[in-house]
């Protein structure tokens, strides 16, 4: 459905202005080789800055690439970056364009802009109101709705006038858990229905797990894994996460406390530490009892997820992915 | 949360890669060129109700103020005419100008074009639509500033119809302009600066009489596209106007307004694939 081979772009090097520094060369996409396959819900996961809005641009043809190729349902959208807009829909993450409409007229130009006419797209436009419960505030213009409101009502938009490819950049952010599922229902039908292909950047590695058939996990602008997102947890099986959280300092007079230390990555009074199973029992074991105990505030125990699958195929982000 | 597994979807392809050599998929429909420019030009007017009437007024108000004051400056006759007819412009050049350069700066910076860029609609299609209805903005403020101007100075109503010309054309001129300072502005703030300046300099040059104004001055009056909106309309306060000169300076803001809004195309094109 999508195939991406050898994409590359680098952003030039600027020179530092009077209050501006210099950034050096930057590789936004380095090398990048995906397939989307038909009907399936896949996702690009990692940190700020990993590269993943940078992909979607080239994909979307809205950026050309320096290097590397893009074809879509058997069309070369580096060659002809105008075609992507008569195959995909894309929901960037900036509203600006539509901020002063009303949600229904948003939906509706958008609708024919999509090459709806009119009648089309008032049917449509009132379809997927309805469809996602937007249909209360429909008169409202968006800049006066509250941030997850507006994601939906643009989302809304994404969907006016059928593409078989969604592009959806970050659709959720900001969303209650009822916007949340009407997004997820909303492209499950149309999953089931039509087949449509979803490409979805994250970086809620919760949603992640959830809602994703594949995904491909980025990196400073590489892919550095791509599998199911059970498949990638298979590659940690091995290890558990132990989250001590101590109740002003650790207890480093502890011998045992003051050796993990060096194994913990500290965040003020949270400890991570990823352990075999016998070692994270043994760890527990001695905080839960003893001298530690009356410094430990909280613990906590969970098998892996594709946070630590991130950081265990090396991510430079060490603070790890954000977590919603 | 999904629960429909990619495997029995309709018309799924197991394989991991497909064949590009596949024949390649049916592309949706493009969005023609009118149909879109009229929702385009819908939107934007949508737009204004919702936050440009507060600068409406503040351009109706700017020029009926510069009538106020120059009722003090000039009595009558020729200087008059350049007064009212510069003042009735001026509120088209702060709309379709500035407003719209800052507009699309803003849009373009902020990465707005984006929504506009992945749908298939011809570039003219969003250029023309927004230019359009900034130019329509400028339809109240322009026809109370040449009524009031007219009663202040007590010059004749008669052919105040010629607006229906000068305020399309300047305002294509001007807004194809303003489009082109917005979409080429390599950051919005500077959009801003191009857009204030081409204002400023369609109120100090069209507003006061020419007569007065040193040959250099007089020649960047000249070369002010706002300057031929101006010209055509104060002609029309003659006992007799001279239509052919009328004429004559409305084509030249119609060329002016096809040029511009033909560099705003290919500029919003070069903005919107980066």
């Amino acid at each position: 459905m999508c195939a991406v081979r050898g994409l590359t772009k680098t952003y030039p090097a600027v020179r530092g202005r009077r209050g501006i520094p210099a950034t050096p060369e930057v590789r936004a996409t380095d090398d990048v080789r995906l397939d989307v396959r038909r009907g399936e819900i896949f996702g690009l996961l990692g940190p700020n800055g990993a590269g993943k809005t940078s992909l979607v641009r080239q994909v979307t043809g809205l950026m050309r690439p320096d290097v590397g190729s893009v074809e879509i349902l058997g069309h070369d959208i580096v060659r002809h970056p105008e075609r992507a807009a008569r195959i995909l829909a894309y929901l960037g993450q900036e509203s600006t364009a539509l901020d002063e409409l009303t949600v229904s007229l948003a939906a509706e130009t958008t609708g024919r802009l999509r090459g709806l006419d009119v009648r089309q797209a008032r049917h449509e436009r009132d379809a997927v109101l309805d469809e996602l419960g937007l249909t209360p505030i429909a008169g409202r213009p968006l800049r006066k709705l509250s941030g997850g409101q507006r994601r939906l009502a643009c989302f809304a938009t994404a969907l006016v006038g059928e593409r078989p490819l969604l592009v959806l950049d970050e659709p959720t952010t900001g969303m209650d858990p009822v916007a949340r599922r009407a997004v997820w229902s909303a492209v499950d039908r149309r999953r089931a229905e039509r087949g449509t292909t979803v490409l979805l950047v994250t970086h809620n590695v919760i949603e992640a797990e959830t809602v994703l058939d594949r995904v491909a996990v980025l990196d400073k602008g590489r892919v550095i894994a791509c599998d199911t997102p059970a498949g990638l947890k298979e590659q940690v099986a091995g290890e558990v996460r132990v989250e001590l959280v101590w109740r002003e300092r650790a207890p480093l007079d502890v011998p045992e406390v003051a050796a993990l230390r060096e194994r913990a990555v500290e965040s003020g009074r949270r400890w991570t530490l990823r352990l075999a199973p016998d070692e994270a029992r043994a760890v527990v074991a001695t905080v839960t009892g003893g001298a530690a105990f009356a410094a430990l505030d909280d613990f906590t125990l969970a098998t892996p997820s594709l946070e630590d699958v991130y950081l265990a195929l090396g991510g430079a982000a060490r603070q790890g992915l954000v977590r919603v | 949360m999904s629960v429909v597994p990619a495997e029995v979807l309709p018309g799924s392809a197991l394989a991991v890669d497909e064949q590009p050599a596949r024949e390649a998929a049916e592309l949706g429909p493009r969005a023609r060129l009118w149909p879109s420019l009229v929702a385009v030009y819908r939107a934007q007017l949508s737009r204004a109700r919702v936050a440009r009437i507060p600068l409406l007024f503040v351009a109706t108000f700017q020029s009926v103020g510069i009538l106020i004051m120059m009722r003090g400056v000039v009595d009558g006759g020729r200087e008059a005419e350049a007064v009212v007819a510069g003042s009735a412009v001026l509120v088209v050049a702060f709309v379709a100008l500035n407003l719209l350069a800052q507009y699309f700066g803003q849009l373009r910076a902020s990465g707005g074009l984006d929504h506009y860029a992945t749908l298939p609609v011809p570039p003219a299609a969003v250029v023309l639509g927004a230019a359009g209805a900034y130019a329509s903005f400028t339809v109240p403020g322009t026809l109370v500033t040449a009524v009031f101007g007219c009663v202040l100075f007590g010059l004749p109503l008669t052919h105040l119809w010629v607006l229906a010309a000068v305020i399309p054309l300047a305002g294509a001129a001007l807004s194809g302009l303003g489009a082109a300072f917005g979409l080429l502005a390599p950051r919005p703030e500077l959009a801003t600066v191009l857009g204030q300046l081409g204002m400023s300099a369609a109120l100090l040059l069209g507003v006061l009489p020419p007569d007065r104004m040193p040959e250099p001055v007089r020649l960047a009056r000249d070369l002010l596209p706002s300057t031929y909106g101006v010209e055509a309309f104060a002609r029309t306060f003659r006992a007799s106007p001279d239509w052919a000169y009328v004429l004559g300076d409305l084509a030249v803001c119609a060329g002016v307004g096809v040029v511009s809004l033909a560099v705003a195309t290919w500029a919003y094109r070069r903005a919107a694939v980066r």
